[in-house]
């Protein structure tokens, strides 16, 4: 019987790293509940963080900020970092040659770049649909 | 009886393997190459010059004709398209996919500028139902009222109306900015997911009703809250926020944005235990 009891602290031990089990964050607090993403959808871009590569995107493209890149953010697919495709409909993940930063802001720049990269990409999956179906 | 197994004709799809091949599910293992950095366009659109303008006049054109026309000009490099007399008729400059500087010098019908991908337009008149529906970049300009639907099902891009909106603003959004510098109508971020949405005036009665998440940032006085619709503290970032977006939408000057009322969801629809286990495994 002794036995058994030990075996259920172990356990209790191995899921205090899991989400849910951690320290709330500000917002989980105000609403009450966990929230199911491991990122912040909500977290507004920090502009001193633009890459190059962006600046020159939005220069090109004439607008005044990141426009709809404001919403993108490094996520998580199978536990692993993976930016959302919106075009593609899927989560596109990022190669482990890739260092991420720690920092979020930094991350959600990051999978900013490689997803505009990805979706101008002449070997974009759309392209193959593109070339099938185009009608006009 | 004709053998329809031998005659039917083999389409391009079908050749291309695309009616045969495994589905494998959603997660694409394979990424971008880097050498392929400096591409600011998609495949198959055109990579227009700002400074080459012209001007258009689709006073005796349908909507395929004027739209056929555009695609046509972009084709040949400009980059900047002044409609004239577009007389309200609907469905004008819609599916544009790269970046492009497009003037309407009236008012557009329904479903105007709809699932555009990149262009700044401004529209120098009113906009009907569902104006910029499915957008997903770009920046719209809207200078007098619109009606209903005003960027329903909006992904990403900002959309700014400097007069009243109507009701359903924002139904569906799933990203981006919708900007009002006048007042909106019932409903307004009704079953919004995401993105923020601005209404310098009032909102009339279910302000977020059934909104999923996103925000909504609200000037004036608020008709009735929707169900899951919850009042939250402005923070710094917020109004940071704020005060850029509305120079973006050259509206709103000298709007003290700490005053507004934000909303988000109350979360009471969140079901993400169920609908997303493997979101809650461990952190990288």
């Amino acid at each position: 019987m002794a036995k058994k009891k030990k075996n259920k602290k172990k356990k209790l031990k191995q899921s205090k790293g899991q989400l849910g089990k951690k320290k709330e964050t500000a917002r989980e607090k105000m609403i009450g509940q966990t929230i199911g993403y491991r990122y912040d959808v909500n977290l507004l871009p920090d502009y001193k963080k633009l890459t190059p590569f962006l600046k020159k995107y939005i220069e090109h493209m004439g607008w005044d900020d990141l426009n709809w890149l404001e919403d993108v953010h490094m996520g998580y697919e199978e536990n692993r970092p993976a930016v959302f495709d919106r075009n593609a409909n899927g989560w596109v993940t990022i190669p482990k040659k890739i260092k991420l930063p720690d920092n979020q802001q930094d991350r959600d720049m990051i999978a900013r770049e490689l997803l505009v990269k990805f979706q101008m990409s002449p070997n974009h999956p759309l392209v193959d649909l593109k070339k099938a179906y185009l009608k006009f | 009886m004709a053998n329809l197994k031998t005659s039917a004709k083999k389409t391009k799809a079908q050749s291309m393997g695309m009616h045969t091949e495994v589905l494998t599910g959603k997660t694409q293992q394979k990424f971008f190459n880097p050498d392929e950095a400096e591409n600011f366009f998609y495949w198959g659109t055109h990579d227009v010059d700002f400074n080459k303008r012209t001007e258009l006049d689709v006073k005796d054109m349908d909507c395929k004709m004027a739209n056929d026309k555009i695609d046509r000009l972009m084709s040949e490099g400009y980059g900047t398209i002044v409609i004239k007399n577009p007389q309200g008729k609907h469905s004008l400059g819609v599916g544009i996919l790269n970046k492009l500087n497009l003037i309407f010098e009236g008012s557009l019908g329904y479903f105007g500028v709809g699932s555009i991908d990149g262009p700044i337009v401004k529209v120098n008149g009113r906009v009907g139902w569902s104006c910029a529906e499915n957008m997903m970049a770009g920046k719209v300009i809207v200078e007098k009222n619109a009606g209903s639907c005003f960027g329903a099902a909006i992904r990403g891009g900002d959309l700014i109306c400097k007069g009243s909106v109507g009701a359903r603003t924002g139904i569906d959004q799933k990203g981006g900015s919708i900007i009002v510098g006048g007042d909106a109508g019932a409903f307004t971020g009704f079953m919004m997911q995401r993105g923020r949405i601005v209404v310098l005036g009032d909102v009339g009665i279910n302000l977020g009703d059934s909104m999923y998440d996103g925000t909504i940032y609200v000037g004036g006085k608020i008709g009735s809250f929707g169900s899951d619709a919850v009042e939250a503290p402005m923070e710094k970032n917020d109004i940071d926020w704020l005060n850029r977006k509305l120079s973006v939408a050259e509206i709103g000057n000298n709007f003290d944005v700490s005053k507004m009322t934000k909303v988000v969801a109350g979360k009471k629809l969140w079901n993400y235990d169920a609908l997303e286990p493997t979101e809650k495994k461990g952190a990288i």
